[in-house]
Formats: structure tokens, C-alpha cells, sequence
């Protein structure tokens, strides 16, 4: 499900919003939704306010409104579910319009935000907020792995599935975990070799 | 599982969040003492495993299909602290590059899914390893524990949602732990069939985590018991727990009384209006209860079929007090 989401990245483009200061995107993107969440929903100018705002960055950006509603339409299940749940109850009924709609504008901020700066920004605005070290290293291992592991899971089930002529469903659990298990070898046979090449570069 | 934005309010984010730092604050403090420095790119590189382990989807009936969540197989090869941290980077990562899960939410994420989730699983896994030693012992307590994470963990997700008044608890406790409840049985599957596999090939992998250093162990199992009981204390027994009283001593406690009573109470009202509902909540506990064995046999019976008789009898293994 995840894995088109890795694609159709907009990082690339060079607008306003692409150039301002990742600090600048991070804090005010982080303002907007703790109003947004805050805000008790009696008062609608605020929701109003922050879709003309979310519509004016969007315009400036240049990323596709398509793009947008369909990352809006991947996420729907949980907030979808939470509304049902909520709709049918007679104590919370009036609740559920506000709820799509403050979920829609945190979930456009954060859409925003990440596809127009670079995730190094962020690790390095997280930096300097001082956040621990070895949670950013962390962090930028694994989004540094991220798609190298993603490419080798996708290799070897299809190494699986061209071998297997058949595919019993009885034994596809144990090859499907047999699969994953070679993944988590091979990824601590890489984390080995990268601190051999860490150490190489001086790191300690 | 991953709460989005505006799902919990302004209180439930801070306390969640609190909770969320002090936790992941220790378990880093943990990571930096215990953890060997040629070590610290693993913890990376289990993320981003968690994160392409599940791109596999393991077929279920009719269409659809579960995928590993894996807190507690990090747990299990990597210790609990290191999983702590691996898990908050897989949801932090997911928060911003794809949204899965809101960021005011990522405090209630963490708390649920690494610190109850992994923290909290690898205890259960901790203990049953204690009574049932050996690698079917191992098994059985992987499957246990990844079951119990999940419901735990989904537990403390519906209390968060009755909290900050969202939906009814009721509601939300059936609907997300009814469900979890069968997840949990695909996790506990795949955890054990994948850590069966890992065994196979590499058993020296899992050398870091053979019950030796008994000290350290001692103190994390306390700290994460202390985070796990507190979570289940605000997020589940006041709507869980037919006593009143309970909810206000917490709250008073905790001293948040005045912002926590306001909310709660209209949800717990309908409690007060039904005389049955004393013997109803024993009666999911009974009904829980029995489940928790169910699936513990269940456990017991995979563990078997991983590992087949051959070297040493399960009598034996079972036998150990």
C-alpha cells in the first residue's frame, strides 16, 4: 500500500514554499494543526481560515490537487472509521462534520510540509532543537535504508514467486516468514558493514 | 492503529506525550549504556526492516491480508529499550514522510505502539520465557507476546479516543480490540514463524539476547512495567472499572482532576444507569481470561509445529517451574 506513496515525491520543485526555511515550514505547518486541534470546533472561522490558507500554499507550490486528494483518500480508513463509530451515536452525532474536517486540515498540513522539504532539512532542524543524537542517527539511517530494503524485500519475493510454480496457500506463511527473516539477516549483515565503513570515515 | 490528528484533544496530548518522552528519554539513556557502539547502525536498519517487512502481506482469508507490526521481534533479538527506540523512528518516520498518524498524535502513537507495544510485549515475552525455558519456550512466548501487545496497545488507542470524548468507550473499546484480537493472532503468527526462520539460518543473531545479564534486565522489566501499568491506569481502568472512585483518585493523584473529571464524566454515566453492569465487567474479564489461555495453548501448539521433536522432549520444557 505504502509503496507508490514513495514516489510521486514534489521535494524537487523550486517554488517559494520549496526555498523558505525548513524551520519556518516545520514550526508554522506545527502551529497551524495544534490550532486546528485545540480549537474547539464551535468556532468555524478558524477551520474556514485555515483552508484559504492551505489553498493559497497549494496554489503557490505547484503541486498537483490530484496528488493531494489521493494521499488524502489512502489515509481515509482510520479517520473514516472513528467518524462511523461517532456518527452513530446519538450523544456525539453533530461531532462527526468537524472531525473530517479538522482531520483533512492536519493531514494537508503534514502532506504539504513533507513534500516540499527535503527530510535532511527536517533532521537537521530537529538537531537543532536538540533532539538526542542517537535518535537522529537512527532516523537518518533508516530513511537513508529505507528504499534499499524496500527494493530488496520487492526482489526477493519475486525471486519466490518466480520459483514457486504453484504456490500452495498452505505453505505460504512459512515462505512469506522465511522471506522476511532473510531480510532481517541481511539488513544486520549491512548494519555490520556500516559501521566498518562509519569507522573507516571516523566515526568515534 | 495510528491515531491521526484531531482524534485526541488538548489534555490526552499532553499526558500521552509526557509519557511518550519519559519513555523514549530512558530507553535512549538505556540504548547509550548498554548498547554496544557497533551496534548502533542495527538500529536503523531494524527500522527500516519493520518498514519493508511489511510490504509483505501474509494472506488471509477472502482478499485480504495482515502484515507483520513487529515491536515485539525487535524486542526479542534487540532488547526492550533498543526496540522502544526503533519503533518511535518507524512511527516518526511514518508521521512525516506518510502521514500515518497525525503529529500531535505521535506522543499517543509512541506510547501505544513502542512503549506499551514493544516495552510492554517484550515483559509478557520476558515471563513466560522465565517459566518455559528452551527455543520452544522462546516461541511460544513470541507468539504470546505479540498477541498481547497488540490487544494492549489497541486497548490503550480506544481509552485515548473515550478521553478526549470522541467516541463512546463502549464503542471504541469493541470495535478496536474485537478486531485486534484476531490482528494480534496473525502478529503473534508471523512474529514467531519469522523469528523461527531468523533461528534457523543465523542462531548466533540472537546470542545478545540469551537471559544472562540478569541485572539490567531486572530494572528495565520494573521500568516498563511502572510505564505500563500507568498507561492501563489512566487510559483504561477508569472506564473499564465499575468504581468511580478509582478514575477520581488517579486523576486527583495525578493532579489533572479538574481537566480530567469534566470529560470522563458524561461517559462514564451510562455505567451508572445499568445495575448489571457489575457482573458484565466480570464477565468480559471472565471471557478475557479464558481467551488469554485459548491463545496461550494456541502459542504452545505453534511452538511445537516450529519445532519438532527431536532433541529435547517438550514434558521436559513444560515441566520447569
Amino acid at each position: 500500500m505504502k509503496l507508490h506513496l514513495l514516489e510521486h515525491r514534489h521535494a524537487r520543485l523550486n517554488t517559494i514554499i520549496h526555498r523558505a526555511p525548513a524551520e519556518l515550514k516545520l514550526g508554522s505547518g506545527l502551529v497551524l494543526i495544534a490550532l486546528t486541534v485545540l480549537i474547539p470546533a464551535t468556532i468555524p472561522g478558524w477551520l474556514a481560515f485555515a483552508f484559504t490558507f492551505l489553498a493559497l500554499v497549494i496554489a503557490v507550490s505547484r503541486i498537483p490537487p490530484m496528488f493531494l486528494l489521493k494521499r488524502l483518500l489512502l489515509l481515509a480508513p482510520f479517520v473514516l472509521g472513528v467518524v462511523a463509530l461517532n456518527a452513530f451515536q446519538p450523544e456525539h452525532r453533530a461531532q462527526w462534520p468537524w472531525l473530517m474536517a479538522r482531520s483533512t486540515v492536519c493531514l494537508l498540513t503534514v502532506i504539504l510540509v513533507s513534500n516540499t522539504t527535503p527530510f535532511s532539512e527536517v533532521l537537521r532542524v530537529l538537531r537543532q532543537i536538540r533532539v538526542p543524537a542517537l535518535l537522529i542517527t537512527t532516523m537518518a539511517l533508516m530513511h537513508r535504508y529505507l528504499f534499499v530494503l524496500v527494493d530488496e524485500a520487492q526482489r526477493m519475493s519475486r525471486a519466490r514467486a518466480s520459483r514457486t510454480f504453484i504456490a500452495g496457500r498452505r505453505w505460504q506463511w512459512p515462505v512469506l516468514a522465511t522471506v522476511a527473516g532473510q531480510l532481517f539477516i541481511r539488513a544486520s549483515e549491512r548494519a555490520e558493514r556500516i559501521y566498518a565503513a562509519m569507522c573507516a570515515r571516523g566515526f568515534k | 492503529m495510528h491515531i491521526p490528528d484531531g482524534f485526541i484533544d488538548g489534555k490526552t496530548t499532553v499526558t500521552t506525550a509526557a509519557l511518550a518522552v519519559a519513555g523514549v528519554g530512558l530507553a535512549l539513556r538505556q540504548v547509550r549504556r548498554t548498547l554496544p557502539a557497533r551496534h548502533i547502525p542495527m538500529l536503523g536498519l531494524s527500522a527500516a526492516f519493520l518498514f519493508a517487512a511489511q510490504m509483505l502481506n501474509f494472506p488471509v482469508v477472502a482478499g485480504t491480508s495482515g502484515h507483520l507490526i513487529g515491536g515485539v521481534l525487535v524486542a526479542a533479538v534487540l532488547g526492550p529499550s533498543a526496540a522502544v527506540v526503533v519503533v518511535t523512528t518507524v512511527l516518526i518516520v511514518q508521521c512525516f514522510l506518510f502521514q500515518d498518524g497525525g503529529v500531535l498524535a505521535l506522543g499517543a502513537n509512541v506510547f501505544n505502539m513502542a512503549i506499551l507495544g514493544a516495552g510492554g510485549g517484550w515483559m509478557v515475552y520476558r515471563g513466560i520465557q522465565a517459566v518455559l525455558p528452551g527455543p520452544r519456550g522462546r516461541l511460544t512466548a513470541l507468539a504470546f507476546a505479540g498477541w498481547i501487545s497488540t490487544v494492549l496497545a489497541a486497548a490503550s488507542c480506544a481509552g485515548q479516543l473515550a478521553w478526549s470524548d470522541k467516541v463512546e468507550w463502549r464503542a471504541a473499546f469493541t470495535a478496536m480490540v474485537g478486531v485486534h484480537l484476531l490482528i494480534g493472532l496473525g502478529e503473534g503468527v508471523i512474529s514467531a514463524l519469522i523469528f523461527a526462520a531468523i533461528q534457523r539460518t543465523r542462531p548466533e543473531l540472537m546470542q545478545s539476547t540469551e537471559p544472562t545479564c540478569t541485572g539490567h534486565r531486572w530494572r528495565e522489566f520494573v521500568r516498563y512495567g511502572l510505564m505500563v501499568s500507568v498507561g492501563m491506569a489512566l487510559f483504561v481502568a477508569p472506564f473499564a472499572c465499575p468504581w468511580p472512585d478509582g478514575l477520581e483518585a488517579v486523576a486527583e493523584k495525578l493532579g489533572f482532576a479538574q481537566a480530567a473529571t469534566k470529560p470522563t464524566l458524561p461517559a462514564l454515566a451510562p455505567d451508572y444507569a445499568f445495575p448489571g453492569i457489575h457482573s458484565a465487567t466480570l464477565a468480559t474479564a471472565l471471557a478475557g481470561a479464558i481467551g488469554a489461555i485459548f491463545v496461550f495453548l494456541l502459542a504452545l501448539l505453534l511452538a511445537r509445529v516450529l519445532i519438532p521433536n527431536r532433541s529435547a522432549p517438550v514434558s521436559a520444557a513444560n515441566s520447569r517451574p
